[in-house]
Protein backbone atom coordinates (compact mmCIF):
# COMPACT_ATOMS: atom_id res chain seq x y z
CA UNK A 1 0.00 0.00 0.00
CA UNK A 2 3.09 2.04 1.18
CA UNK A 3 4.77 1.71 -2.43
CA UNK A 4 1.66 2.43 -4.27
CA UNK A 5 1.62 5.71 -2.40
CA UNK A 6 5.13 6.33 -2.51
CA UNK A 7 4.72 5.52 -6.80
CA UNK A 8 1.99 8.08 -7.07
CA UNK A 9 3.64 10.46 -5.00
CA UNK A 10 6.72 10.47 -7.10
CA UNK A 11 4.78 10.54 -10.16
CA UNK A 12 3.32 14.01 -8.87
CA UNK A 13 7.04 15.40 -7.58
CA UNK A 14 8.76 14.06 -11.39
CA UNK A 15 5.80 14.40 -13.73
CA UNK A 16 3.43 16.63 -12.69
CA UNK A 17 0.38 13.80 -12.91
CA UNK A 18 -0.79 14.50 -9.23
CA UNK A 19 -3.43 11.68 -8.58
CA UNK A 20 -3.78 13.16 -4.84
CA UNK A 21 -6.43 10.44 -3.85
CA UNK A 22 -3.79 7.56 -4.02
CA UNK A 23 -1.43 9.26 -1.62
CA UNK A 24 -3.16 11.94 0.58
CA UNK A 25 -5.62 10.42 3.10
CA UNK A 26 -7.57 13.02 3.34
CA UNK A 27 -8.24 13.45 0.11
CA UNK A 28 -9.10 9.63 -0.31
CA UNK A 29 -11.33 9.52 2.37
CA UNK A 30 -13.48 12.45 0.55
CA UNK A 31 -13.27 10.24 -2.71
CA UNK A 32 -14.40 6.84 -1.05
CA UNK A 33 -17.07 8.81 1.19
CA UNK A 34 -18.15 10.29 -2.83
CA UNK A 35 -18.03 6.69 -3.67
CA UNK A 36 -20.16 5.12 -1.28
CA UNK A 37 -22.58 7.77 -1.86
CA UNK A 38 -23.12 7.24 -4.98
CA UNK A 39 -23.28 3.10 -4.90
CA UNK A 40 -25.88 3.96 -1.95
CA UNK A 41 -27.74 6.67 -3.56
CA UNK A 42 -27.90 4.48 -6.64
CA UNK A 43 -29.15 1.08 -4.81
CA UNK A 44 -31.62 3.06 -2.96
CA UNK A 45 -32.95 4.43 -6.58
CA UNK A 46 -32.92 1.37 -8.36
CA UNK A 47 -35.24 -0.45 -5.44
CA UNK A 48 -37.38 2.05 -5.22
CA UNK A 49 -37.62 3.10 -8.71
CA UNK A 50 -38.35 -1.08 -9.89
CA UNK A 51 -41.41 -0.79 -7.01
CA UNK A 52 -42.29 2.55 -8.46
CA UNK A 53 -42.79 0.15 -11.85
CA UNK A 54 -43.79 -2.59 -10.68
CA UNK A 55 -46.66 -0.73 -9.14
CA UNK A 56 -47.66 1.89 -12.07
CA UNK A 57 -47.14 -1.09 -14.37
CA UNK A 58 -49.96 -2.98 -12.42
CA UNK A 59 -52.42 0.52 -11.95
CA UNK A 60 -51.87 0.67 -15.80
CA UNK A 61 -53.40 -2.75 -16.32
CA UNK A 62 -56.33 -1.63 -13.58
CA UNK A 63 -60.18 -1.56 -15.07
CA UNK A 64 -60.59 2.30 -14.10
CA UNK A 65 -59.86 4.34 -16.36
CA UNK A 66 -59.48 7.25 -14.26
CA UNK A 67 -56.45 5.28 -12.77
CA UNK A 68 -55.18 4.36 -16.22
CA UNK A 69 -55.24 8.12 -17.14
CA UNK A 70 -53.26 9.37 -14.41
CA UNK A 71 -50.25 6.25 -14.62
CA UNK A 72 -49.84 7.59 -18.45
CA UNK A 73 -49.71 11.37 -17.42
CA UNK A 74 -47.00 10.27 -14.70
CA UNK A 75 -44.99 8.78 -17.12
CA UNK A 76 -45.48 11.25 -19.97
CA UNK A 77 -44.74 14.10 -17.53
CA UNK A 78 -41.09 12.09 -16.11
CA UNK A 79 -40.44 10.98 -19.79
CA UNK A 80 -40.54 14.42 -21.33
CA UNK A 81 -39.19 17.07 -19.24
CA UNK A 82 -35.09 17.44 -18.22
CA UNK A 83 -34.29 15.18 -15.07
CA UNK A 84 -32.40 18.31 -13.54
CA UNK A 85 -35.39 20.89 -13.78
CA UNK A 86 -37.59 18.12 -12.02
CA UNK A 87 -34.75 17.92 -9.45
CA UNK A 88 -34.90 21.76 -8.70
CA UNK A 89 -38.65 21.45 -9.44
CA UNK A 90 -38.93 19.27 -6.13
CA UNK A 91 -35.99 20.31 -4.35
CA UNK A 92 -36.41 24.59 -4.23
CA UNK A 93 -40.00 24.54 -5.38
CA UNK A 94 -41.84 21.60 -3.84
CA UNK A 95 -39.85 22.08 -0.89
CA UNK A 96 -40.83 25.24 -0.45
CA UNK A 97 -44.23 24.54 -0.45
CA UNK A 98 -44.30 21.98 2.41
CA UNK A 99 -43.91 22.42 6.08
CA UNK A 100 -40.57 22.90 7.76
CA UNK A 101 -39.90 20.70 10.98
CA UNK A 102 -37.91 21.49 13.79
CA UNK A 103 -35.01 19.22 14.41
CA UNK A 104 -33.63 17.96 17.54
CA UNK A 105 -31.15 21.01 17.85
CA UNK A 106 -34.39 23.22 17.94
CA UNK A 107 -33.44 24.96 14.64
CA UNK A 108 -36.31 24.77 11.51
CA UNK A 109 -35.27 22.33 8.81
CA UNK A 110 -37.24 21.28 5.49
CA UNK A 111 -39.21 18.09 5.74
CA UNK A 112 -36.90 16.42 3.11
CA UNK A 113 -33.21 17.28 2.92
CA UNK A 114 -31.50 17.29 -0.65
CA UNK A 115 -30.53 13.71 -0.37
CA UNK A 116 -34.08 12.75 0.55
CA UNK A 117 -35.30 14.19 -2.72
CA UNK A 118 -32.62 13.14 -5.39
CA UNK A 119 -33.70 9.81 -3.95
CA UNK A 120 -37.72 11.05 -5.01
CA UNK A 121 -37.16 12.42 -7.70
CA UNK A 122 -34.79 10.02 -9.67
CA UNK A 123 -36.77 6.71 -8.46
CA UNK A 124 -39.75 8.70 -10.66
CA UNK A 125 -37.96 9.58 -13.39
CA UNK A 126 -36.77 6.15 -13.44
CA UNK A 127 -39.62 4.44 -12.21
CA UNK A 128 -41.99 5.88 -15.49
CA UNK A 129 -39.05 4.58 -17.77
CA UNK A 130 -39.92 1.16 -15.63
CA UNK A 131 -43.42 1.71 -15.87
CA UNK A 132 -43.26 1.59 -19.78
CA UNK A 133 -40.52 -1.37 -19.99
CA UNK A 134 -42.30 -3.74 -17.47
CA UNK A 135 -45.88 -2.65 -19.58
CA UNK A 136 -44.24 -3.73 -23.04
CA UNK A 137 -43.07 -6.86 -20.55
CA UNK A 138 -46.42 -7.38 -19.75
CA UNK A 139 -48.03 -7.08 -23.26
CA UNK A 140 -45.46 -10.31 -24.84
CA UNK A 141 -46.85 -12.02 -21.65
CA UNK A 142 -49.40 -14.23 -24.24
CA UNK A 143 -52.73 -13.64 -23.31
CA UNK A 144 -53.19 -17.65 -23.54
CA UNK A 145 -51.15 -17.73 -20.35
CA UNK A 146 -52.84 -15.01 -18.18
CA UNK A 147 -56.25 -16.56 -19.59
CA UNK A 148 -54.97 -20.19 -18.52
CA UNK A 149 -54.18 -18.92 -15.07
CA UNK A 150 -57.54 -18.11 -14.76
CA UNK A 151 -59.06 -20.82 -15.56
CA UNK A 152 -56.86 -22.57 -13.16
CA UNK A 153 -58.66 -19.91 -10.38
CA UNK A 154 -56.23 -17.56 -9.71
CA UNK A 155 -57.24 -14.01 -9.13
CA UNK A 156 -56.08 -11.07 -10.69
CA UNK A 157 -53.22 -9.86 -8.02
CA UNK A 158 -52.40 -13.90 -7.59
CA UNK A 159 -51.82 -14.54 -11.89
CA UNK A 160 -49.74 -11.06 -11.68
CA UNK A 161 -47.65 -12.43 -8.70
CA UNK A 162 -47.08 -16.03 -10.03
CA UNK A 163 -47.47 -15.94 -13.18
CA UNK A 164 -47.18 -12.72 -15.48
CA UNK A 165 -44.83 -10.94 -13.89
CA UNK A 166 -41.76 -13.63 -13.62
CA UNK A 167 -42.57 -13.91 -17.23
CA UNK A 168 -42.67 -10.75 -18.19
CA UNK A 169 -39.65 -9.73 -16.13
CA UNK A 170 -37.42 -12.23 -17.54
CA UNK A 171 -38.55 -10.78 -21.15
CA UNK A 172 -37.86 -6.97 -19.76
CA UNK A 173 -34.67 -7.37 -18.38
CA UNK A 174 -32.24 -6.18 -21.18
CA UNK A 175 -34.52 -2.98 -21.35
CA UNK A 176 -34.65 -2.73 -17.60
CA UNK A 177 -30.54 -2.82 -17.08
CA UNK A 178 -30.03 -0.18 -20.15
CA UNK A 179 -32.70 2.00 -17.78
CA UNK A 180 -31.05 1.22 -14.78
CA UNK A 181 -27.39 2.15 -16.24
CA UNK A 182 -29.18 5.18 -17.30
CA UNK A 183 -30.32 5.66 -13.56
CA UNK A 184 -26.95 5.73 -12.42
CA UNK A 185 -25.84 7.82 -14.69
CA UNK A 186 -28.03 10.47 -13.98
CA UNK A 187 -27.04 10.31 -10.01
CA UNK A 188 -24.48 13.08 -10.70
CA UNK A 189 -27.09 15.18 -11.31
CA UNK A 190 -27.53 15.09 -7.68
CA UNK A 191 -24.48 17.44 -7.44
CA UNK A 192 -26.45 20.05 -8.42
CA UNK A 193 -28.39 20.12 -5.28
CA UNK A 194 -25.28 19.83 -2.98
CA UNK A 195 -25.49 15.65 -2.50
CA UNK A 196 -22.05 14.50 -1.44
CA UNK A 197 -21.84 12.49 -3.96
CA UNK A 198 -18.95 11.22 -6.29
CA UNK A 199 -19.02 14.13 -8.59
CA UNK A 200 -19.32 16.61 -5.81
CA UNK A 201 -16.35 14.77 -4.03
CA UNK A 202 -14.05 15.00 -7.30
CA UNK A 203 -14.86 18.55 -7.63
CA UNK A 204 -14.05 19.44 -3.88
CA UNK A 205 -10.74 17.37 -4.86
CA UNK A 206 -9.96 19.27 -8.43
CA UNK A 207 -10.81 22.35 -6.57
CA UNK A 208 -8.38 22.50 -3.68
CA UNK A 209 -5.56 20.97 -5.52
CA UNK A 210 -6.27 22.15 -8.75
CA UNK A 211 -5.29 18.44 -11.01
CA UNK A 212 -8.88 18.55 -12.84
CA UNK A 213 -7.10 16.65 -15.98
CA UNK A 214 -6.14 13.46 -13.38
CA UNK A 215 -9.38 13.73 -11.31
CA UNK A 216 -11.53 13.80 -14.35
CA UNK A 217 -10.14 10.76 -15.86
CA UNK A 218 -10.28 8.74 -12.09
CA UNK A 219 -13.97 10.12 -12.06
CA UNK A 220 -14.64 9.00 -15.67
CA UNK A 221 -13.00 5.45 -14.81
CA UNK A 222 -14.62 5.17 -11.48
CA UNK A 223 -18.37 5.63 -13.12
CA UNK A 224 -17.53 3.26 -16.21
CA UNK A 225 -16.51 0.48 -13.45
CA UNK A 226 -19.56 0.90 -11.82
CA UNK A 227 -21.72 0.66 -15.09
CA UNK A 228 -19.69 -2.29 -15.98
CA UNK A 229 -20.89 -3.75 -12.42
CA UNK A 230 -24.24 -2.70 -12.82
CA UNK A 231 -24.13 -4.10 -15.90
CA UNK A 232 -21.92 -7.71 -15.40
CA UNK A 233 -24.75 -7.81 -12.50
CA UNK A 234 -27.65 -7.50 -14.71
CA UNK A 235 -26.15 -9.94 -16.97
CA UNK A 236 -25.49 -12.79 -14.20
CA UNK A 237 -29.25 -12.09 -12.90
CA UNK A 238 -30.44 -12.92 -16.42
CA UNK A 239 -28.61 -16.17 -16.71
CA UNK A 240 -29.61 -16.98 -13.62
CA UNK A 241 -33.38 -16.70 -14.11
CA UNK A 242 -33.33 -18.26 -17.89
CA UNK A 243 -35.80 -20.83 -18.03
CA UNK A 244 -34.26 -23.36 -20.28
CA UNK A 245 -36.88 -23.88 -23.40
CA UNK A 246 -38.59 -20.45 -22.90
CA UNK A 247 -36.86 -18.29 -25.14
CA UNK A 248 -38.97 -14.92 -24.98
CA UNK B 1 -71.01 -28.32 -37.60
CA UNK B 2 -74.67 -27.54 -36.35
CA UNK B 3 -75.12 -24.64 -34.43
CA UNK B 4 -76.37 -25.31 -30.94
CA UNK B 5 -80.13 -24.39 -30.79
CA UNK B 6 -80.47 -21.06 -28.58
CA UNK B 7 -83.63 -23.38 -26.73
CA UNK B 8 -81.52 -25.70 -24.80
CA UNK B 9 -81.85 -25.61 -21.24
CA UNK B 10 -78.12 -26.57 -20.73
CA UNK B 11 -76.25 -23.77 -19.40
CA UNK B 12 -73.00 -24.97 -20.64
CA UNK B 13 -73.64 -24.98 -24.10
CA UNK B 14 -75.70 -21.05 -23.75
CA UNK B 15 -73.87 -18.64 -25.57
CA UNK B 16 -71.83 -16.83 -22.81
CA UNK B 17 -73.71 -13.32 -22.27
CA UNK B 18 -70.74 -11.26 -21.49
CA UNK B 19 -71.68 -8.26 -18.74
CA UNK B 20 -71.62 -4.72 -20.88
CA UNK B 21 -68.81 -3.12 -19.78
CA UNK B 22 -69.34 0.74 -20.47
CA UNK B 23 -67.25 1.95 -17.69
CA UNK B 24 -63.86 -0.58 -19.61
CA UNK B 25 -65.06 1.07 -23.11
CA UNK B 26 -64.84 4.79 -21.49
CA UNK B 27 -61.51 3.71 -19.91
CA UNK B 28 -60.15 2.73 -23.29
CA UNK B 29 -60.79 6.09 -24.85
CA UNK B 30 -59.78 8.06 -22.04
CA UNK B 31 -56.20 6.41 -22.39
CA UNK B 32 -56.19 6.75 -25.63
CA UNK B 33 -56.59 10.20 -25.39
CA UNK B 34 -53.92 10.51 -23.36
CA UNK B 35 -52.17 9.09 -25.82
CA UNK B 36 -53.29 11.36 -28.38
CA UNK B 37 -52.67 14.76 -29.81
CA UNK B 38 -55.20 16.34 -27.66
CA UNK B 39 -53.56 15.53 -23.87
CA UNK B 40 -50.73 17.75 -25.13
CA UNK B 41 -53.62 20.59 -25.08
CA UNK B 42 -54.82 19.49 -21.72
CA UNK B 43 -51.72 18.94 -19.71
CA UNK B 44 -50.46 22.87 -21.07
CA UNK B 45 -54.38 24.06 -20.63
CA UNK B 46 -54.36 22.33 -16.81
CA UNK B 47 -50.99 23.73 -16.12
CA UNK B 48 -52.09 27.36 -17.25
CA UNK B 49 -55.56 27.19 -15.17
CA UNK B 50 -53.57 25.41 -12.01
CA UNK B 51 -50.91 28.62 -12.20
CA UNK B 52 -54.38 31.16 -12.81
CA UNK B 53 -55.93 29.19 -9.18
CA UNK B 54 -52.91 29.97 -7.55
CA UNK B 55 -52.63 33.31 -8.86
CA UNK B 56 -56.41 33.39 -7.47
CA UNK B 57 -55.05 33.01 -3.63
CA UNK B 58 -52.53 35.72 -3.90
CA UNK B 59 -52.72 38.57 -1.52
CA UNK B 60 -54.34 41.49 -3.36
CA UNK B 61 -51.26 44.06 -2.47
CA UNK B 62 -48.52 42.58 -5.06
CA UNK B 63 -48.96 41.68 -8.64
CA UNK B 64 -50.69 38.30 -9.15
CA UNK B 65 -48.70 35.14 -9.74
CA UNK B 66 -49.86 34.68 -13.24
CA UNK B 67 -49.31 38.44 -14.29
CA UNK B 68 -45.68 37.89 -12.76
CA UNK B 69 -45.28 34.25 -14.56
CA UNK B 70 -46.50 35.75 -17.63
CA UNK B 71 -44.51 38.65 -17.24
CA UNK B 72 -41.31 36.50 -16.82
CA UNK B 73 -42.36 34.07 -19.70
CA UNK B 74 -40.42 35.42 -22.71
CA UNK B 75 -37.12 36.14 -21.08
CA UNK B 76 -37.34 32.50 -19.89
CA UNK B 77 -38.86 31.95 -23.50
CA UNK B 78 -35.23 33.14 -24.82
CA UNK B 79 -33.51 31.17 -22.74
CA UNK B 80 -35.06 27.67 -23.62
CA UNK B 81 -34.70 28.88 -27.37
CA UNK B 82 -30.86 29.24 -26.11
CA UNK B 83 -31.06 26.15 -24.92
CA UNK B 84 -32.93 24.54 -28.33
CA UNK B 85 -29.89 26.26 -30.76
CA UNK B 86 -27.09 24.49 -28.21
CA UNK B 87 -29.47 20.81 -28.71
CA UNK B 88 -29.39 21.52 -32.79
CA UNK B 89 -25.91 22.56 -32.85
CA UNK B 90 -24.53 19.52 -30.29
CA UNK B 91 -26.63 17.41 -32.76
CA UNK B 92 -25.16 18.08 -35.76
CA UNK B 93 -21.75 17.58 -34.19
CA UNK B 94 -22.80 14.70 -32.55
CA UNK B 95 -24.09 12.80 -35.55
CA UNK B 96 -21.59 13.66 -37.77
CA UNK B 97 -18.90 12.12 -35.26
CA UNK B 98 -21.34 9.59 -34.33
CA UNK B 99 -21.82 8.28 -38.06
CA UNK B 100 -17.87 7.73 -38.41
CA UNK B 101 -17.44 6.29 -35.09
CA UNK B 102 -20.34 3.94 -35.99
CA UNK B 103 -18.90 2.72 -39.03
CA UNK B 104 -15.63 2.57 -37.39
CA UNK B 105 -17.00 -0.36 -35.64
CA UNK B 106 -18.18 -2.26 -38.68
CA UNK B 107 -14.92 -1.61 -40.14
CA UNK B 108 -12.64 -4.67 -41.72
CA UNK B 109 -9.32 -3.48 -40.20
CA UNK B 110 -8.94 -4.69 -36.28
CA UNK B 111 -7.71 -1.97 -34.91
CA UNK B 112 -10.01 0.45 -36.44
CA UNK B 113 -12.92 -1.36 -35.09
CA UNK B 114 -11.28 -2.22 -31.70
CA UNK B 115 -10.66 1.25 -31.14
CA UNK B 116 -14.00 2.92 -32.14
CA UNK B 117 -16.17 0.29 -29.63
CA UNK B 118 -13.88 1.24 -26.79
CA UNK B 119 -14.57 4.87 -27.98
CA UNK B 120 -18.22 4.30 -28.48
CA UNK B 121 -18.40 2.15 -24.88
CA UNK B 122 -16.20 4.82 -22.87
CA UNK B 123 -18.96 7.25 -24.18
CA UNK B 124 -21.67 6.33 -23.94
CA UNK B 125 -21.35 4.69 -20.20
CA UNK B 126 -19.85 7.77 -18.34
CA UNK B 127 -22.36 10.42 -17.03
CA UNK B 128 -23.26 13.34 -19.33
CA UNK B 129 -22.20 15.57 -16.76
CA UNK B 130 -19.11 14.67 -16.17
CA UNK B 131 -18.30 14.29 -20.02
CA UNK B 132 -19.29 18.34 -19.82
CA UNK B 133 -17.10 18.98 -16.90
CA UNK B 134 -14.68 16.85 -18.36
CA UNK B 135 -15.28 19.53 -21.64
CA UNK B 136 -15.62 22.59 -19.88
CA UNK B 137 -12.47 21.92 -18.31
CA UNK B 138 -9.97 20.35 -20.45
CA UNK B 139 -10.40 22.43 -23.61
CA UNK B 140 -8.26 25.13 -23.30
CA UNK B 141 -9.78 28.78 -23.41
CA UNK B 142 -8.28 29.23 -26.52
CA UNK B 143 -6.13 28.03 -29.75
CA UNK B 144 -3.42 28.81 -32.10
CA UNK B 145 -3.66 28.01 -35.41
CA UNK B 146 -0.50 29.28 -37.23
CA UNK B 147 -0.61 32.85 -36.15
CA UNK B 148 -4.08 33.43 -34.81
CA UNK B 149 -5.60 32.82 -31.97
CA UNK B 150 -9.19 31.89 -31.58
CA UNK B 151 -10.99 31.80 -28.52
CA UNK B 152 -13.18 29.10 -27.48
CA UNK B 153 -16.10 30.54 -25.71
CA UNK B 154 -18.19 28.59 -22.76
CA UNK B 155 -21.14 27.74 -24.72
CA UNK B 156 -18.75 25.99 -27.67
CA UNK B 157 -16.77 24.15 -24.95
CA UNK B 158 -20.64 22.80 -23.93
CA UNK B 159 -21.75 21.81 -27.54
CA UNK B 160 -18.45 19.90 -27.90
CA UNK B 161 -19.23 18.37 -24.26
CA UNK B 162 -22.65 17.50 -25.25
CA UNK B 163 -21.82 16.35 -27.91
CA UNK B 164 -19.57 13.19 -26.59
CA UNK B 165 -22.17 11.27 -25.19
CA UNK B 166 -24.17 11.93 -28.54
CA UNK B 167 -21.70 10.75 -30.89
CA UNK B 168 -21.22 7.35 -29.02
CA UNK B 169 -25.19 7.36 -28.81
CA UNK B 170 -25.48 7.67 -32.56
CA UNK B 171 -22.45 5.19 -33.10
CA UNK B 172 -24.91 2.53 -31.43
CA UNK B 173 -27.90 3.16 -33.41
CA UNK B 174 -25.63 3.13 -36.82
CA UNK B 175 -24.45 -0.21 -36.05
CA UNK B 176 -27.54 -1.41 -34.55
CA UNK B 177 -29.66 -0.01 -37.59
CA UNK B 178 -26.75 -1.85 -40.26
CA UNK B 179 -26.65 -5.15 -38.28
CA UNK B 180 -30.37 -5.21 -38.29
CA UNK B 181 -30.25 -5.66 -42.02
CA UNK B 182 -29.89 -9.29 -43.06
CA UNK B 183 -26.38 -10.45 -44.06
CA UNK B 184 -28.24 -12.40 -47.16
CA UNK B 185 -28.09 -8.23 -48.39
CA UNK B 186 -24.27 -8.06 -47.94
CA UNK B 187 -23.96 -11.56 -49.65
CA UNK B 188 -26.28 -11.04 -52.71
CA UNK B 189 -24.45 -7.71 -53.27
CA UNK B 190 -21.26 -9.53 -52.86
CA UNK B 191 -22.22 -11.84 -55.96
CA UNK B 192 -23.37 -8.92 -58.03
CA UNK B 193 -19.84 -7.86 -57.76
CA UNK B 194 -20.52 -4.62 -55.98
CA UNK B 195 -17.45 -3.19 -53.54
CA UNK B 196 -17.97 -3.11 -50.00
CA UNK B 197 -18.72 0.61 -49.92
CA UNK B 198 -21.01 0.60 -52.92
CA UNK B 199 -23.02 -2.61 -50.79
CA UNK B 200 -22.69 -0.23 -48.06
CA UNK B 201 -24.12 3.05 -49.92
CA UNK B 202 -25.93 2.13 -51.74
CA UNK B 203 -27.82 -1.08 -50.22
CA UNK B 204 -27.57 -1.43 -46.84
CA UNK B 205 -27.57 2.27 -45.16
CA UNK B 206 -30.39 3.17 -47.46
CA UNK B 207 -32.54 0.73 -46.00
CA UNK B 208 -31.12 1.39 -42.58
CA UNK B 209 -31.56 5.03 -42.31
CA UNK B 210 -35.22 4.42 -42.03
CA UNK B 211 -34.47 2.56 -38.47
CA UNK B 212 -32.02 4.50 -37.20
CA UNK B 213 -34.52 7.67 -37.75
CA UNK B 214 -37.04 7.10 -34.44
CA UNK B 215 -33.72 6.09 -32.23
CA UNK B 216 -32.25 9.07 -33.45
CA UNK B 217 -34.91 11.68 -32.63
CA UNK B 218 -35.43 9.93 -29.13
CA UNK B 219 -31.54 10.49 -28.82
CA UNK B 220 -32.36 14.22 -29.70
CA UNK B 221 -35.08 14.43 -26.87
CA UNK B 222 -32.98 13.20 -24.60
CA UNK B 223 -30.30 15.72 -25.60
CA UNK B 224 -32.95 18.95 -25.25
CA UNK B 225 -33.67 17.55 -22.03
CA UNK B 226 -29.72 17.22 -21.10
CA UNK B 227 -28.71 20.72 -22.17
CA UNK B 228 -30.14 22.22 -19.18
CA UNK B 229 -26.72 20.65 -17.49
CA UNK B 230 -25.20 23.92 -18.91
CA UNK B 231 -26.72 25.66 -16.14
CA UNK B 232 -24.67 23.08 -13.47
CA UNK B 233 -21.32 24.37 -15.54
CA UNK B 234 -21.91 28.17 -15.66
CA UNK B 235 -23.63 29.14 -19.00
CA UNK B 236 -26.82 31.31 -18.67
CA UNK B 237 -29.82 29.13 -20.07
CA UNK B 238 -33.30 28.55 -19.76
CA UNK B 239 -32.89 26.98 -16.10
CA UNK B 240 -30.48 29.67 -14.72
CA UNK B 241 -32.72 32.61 -16.17
CA UNK B 242 -35.76 30.90 -13.77
CA UNK B 243 -33.77 31.01 -10.70
CA UNK B 244 -32.59 34.47 -11.65
CA UNK B 245 -36.33 35.76 -11.64
CA UNK B 246 -36.76 33.65 -8.42
CA UNK B 247 -34.18 35.57 -6.61
CA UNK B 248 -34.97 39.29 -8.48
CA UNK B 249 -38.84 38.14 -7.29
CA UNK B 250 -37.66 36.86 -3.94
CA UNK B 251 -41.13 35.24 -3.25
CA UNK B 252 -41.22 31.53 -2.06
CA UNK B 253 -45.21 31.13 -3.37
CA UNK B 254 -43.05 31.74 -6.87
CA UNK B 255 -40.97 28.67 -6.81
CA UNK B 256 -43.97 26.18 -7.66
CA UNK B 257 -45.31 28.26 -11.07
CA UNK B 258 -42.01 28.87 -12.06
CA UNK B 259 -40.24 25.85 -12.63
CA UNK B 260 -43.72 24.52 -13.62
CA UNK B 261 -43.32 26.87 -16.65
CA UNK B 262 -39.61 25.74 -16.99
CA UNK B 263 -41.05 22.20 -17.23
CA UNK B 264 -44.05 22.67 -19.27
CA UNK B 265 -41.33 24.13 -21.76
CA UNK B 266 -39.35 21.39 -22.08
CA UNK B 267 -42.17 18.87 -22.29
CA UNK B 268 -44.35 21.23 -25.24
CA UNK B 269 -41.25 20.60 -27.12
CA UNK B 270 -40.00 17.02 -26.19
CA UNK B 271 -43.76 15.82 -26.18
CA UNK B 272 -44.62 16.43 -29.51
CA UNK B 273 -40.85 14.66 -30.80
CA UNK B 274 -41.95 11.44 -28.59
CA UNK B 275 -45.20 11.27 -30.21
CA UNK B 276 -43.64 11.63 -33.89
CA UNK B 277 -41.49 9.32 -32.93
CA UNK B 278 -43.53 6.52 -32.11
CA UNK B 279 -45.99 7.28 -35.12
CA UNK B 280 -42.32 6.77 -37.35
CA UNK B 281 -41.72 3.49 -35.45
CA UNK B 282 -45.19 2.05 -36.21
CA UNK B 283 -44.92 3.27 -39.69
CA UNK B 284 -41.07 1.82 -40.56
CA UNK B 285 -41.82 -1.39 -38.76
CA UNK B 286 -40.78 -3.94 -41.71
CA UNK B 287 -40.03 -6.67 -42.21
CA UNK B 288 -36.62 -6.98 -44.57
Amino acid sequence: MQAIADWFKWLANAHGINVSIAYDAFDRTRFLTGLSTTVWLSVVCIVLSIFVGLVGAWFQGARSPLVRACVAAFVQFFRNTPPLVQLAFFYFAVSAALPMVTDPFGQKVPLVNNVGWAIISFSLFAGAFNIEIFRSGIEAVPSATTEAAEALGYTRVQSYVYVVLPLAFRICLPALGNNLVNLVKTTTLAYAIGVPELLYAAAQVWSEVLNVREMMVVLLITYIVIVAVLVGVMQRWERMLRIPGYNA
Amino acid sequence: MKPVANGSDLPVLLPIRLPALPASEFGDRLVAFFASRRAFVAIVVLAASSVAAAAAADAPMRPGIFETVLKWAPLIGTGFLFNLAISVASMMVGTLAGVLLGLGQISLLRPVRAISWVATQFFRNSPWLVLLFFAMFLLPFEIRIGGFVVSLPAWFKAIIGLALPVMANVAEIVRGGINSVPVGQWESAESLAFSRMQTLWRIILPQAVKRMIPPWMNLYAILTMATTLISVVGIQDAMTLTRGALVAEARTELYLPFYSLLLLYFFAYCYPIARLTQRLERRYAVKL
